[in-house]
């Protein structure tokens, strides 16, 4: 069971409280599928990923990323039981996407490297350290169910 | 996954526009690895004061980045351009080299934190191949 202080549940909160969706979950993605290209192989059906330029400009990988951010809003809102909140989802990507759940991780530093970009001075040792658990957390229970 | 000519290029030019805060950036990440990976700190038991604004955090940070711009120095040939350090990291400090990892991530989180402009995916993507090569060759005479 995961403990949360009250300052990391308001650091959490308050990130996904401010943050654009539409802008950050792009450039997560774009970024994830650049930086760790081997990625790209979960994507096959989205188009043109030839090079940076058609990764950027895909509009599928622009929505994928608005949907995946939009994912970890089910974890803010349980994050007492966000083991439980994404079993489906991890036997989603475990049986029918097969997807390498080192992914995630991947993922979710590109996420953490969007957000320190976007924040700047906020983004203190603290910050980072909240949600760098918090997506922690999302990860292992993303690969839970995998067998 | 070794530097192509492209990489060489993207790593010195970043390091042009981020160099002149090197001192900063290498305080900055090292006093987040000290608080997100509280393990770290195993490595710092000798120090009295392990907080952000310490004199021996900024110090080492500073030496730290002074490493990083000795390898963008020796790119061409890191395995060899890295030999001393990686006797000293292998004989006197005995890190885990699981930590460059680490502290690697925190540089390039630093860096897109200072310089968001500049950390383009094709930036971070050279850079990120970059530190994993110096560790390797900090890690050339662990064993």
């Amino acid at each position: 069971m995961v403990e949360w202080t009250e300052q990391e549940r308001s650091i959490i909160t308050g990130i996904f409280a401010n943050l654009s969706y539409e802008e950050i979950g792009p450039k997560a993605l774009v970024r994830c599928l650049i930086v760790y290209p081997w990625t790209q192989r979960y994507f096959s059906s989205f188009g043109n990923l030839y090079n940076a330029e058609a990764i950027r400009g895909n509009p599928n990988v622009a929505a994928h990323g608005i949907k995946v951010l939009h994912g970890l809003d089910r974890a803010v809102k349980n994050m007492d039981n966000i083991k439980a909140t994404y079993a489906e989802l991890s036997v989603l990507h475990s049986e029918k996407l097969h997807v390498d759940p080192d992914n995630f991780r991947l993922l979710a530093d590109c996420l953490t490297i969007e957000i320190a970009a976007k924040l700047g001075t906020a983004f203190t040792a603290d910050t980072q350290a909240a949600f760098q658990k918090f997506l922690a957390v999302v990860v292992s229970a993303l690969g839970r169910q995998y067998h | 996954m070794s530097l192509t000519d492209k990489d060489k290029a993207a790593v010195k030019a970043l390091w042009s526009r981020i160099s002149k805060s090197a001192d900063a950036i290498g305080a900055d990440a090292l006093s987040r690895m000290l608080v997100v990976y509280p393990q770290t700190k195993t490595y710092f038991s000798h120090w009295a004061d392990l907080s952000s604004g310490s004199a021996q955090v900024k110090g080492h940070g500073k030496t730290i980045m002074g490493g990083v711009a000795l390898a963008v120095a020796k790119i061409d040939d890191l395995t060899n351009g890295l030999l001393d350090l990686s006797e000293k990291h292998a004989f006197q400090i005995k890190v885990d080299p699981a930590n460059f990892k680490i502290l690697a991530h925190c540089l390039l989180l630093v860096i897109a934190n200072l310089f968001p402009a500049d950390f383009t995916p094709e930036a971070h993507v050279s850079m990120d191949k970059f530190l994993g090569n110096v560790a390797l060759g900090i890690s050339e005479r662990y064993r």
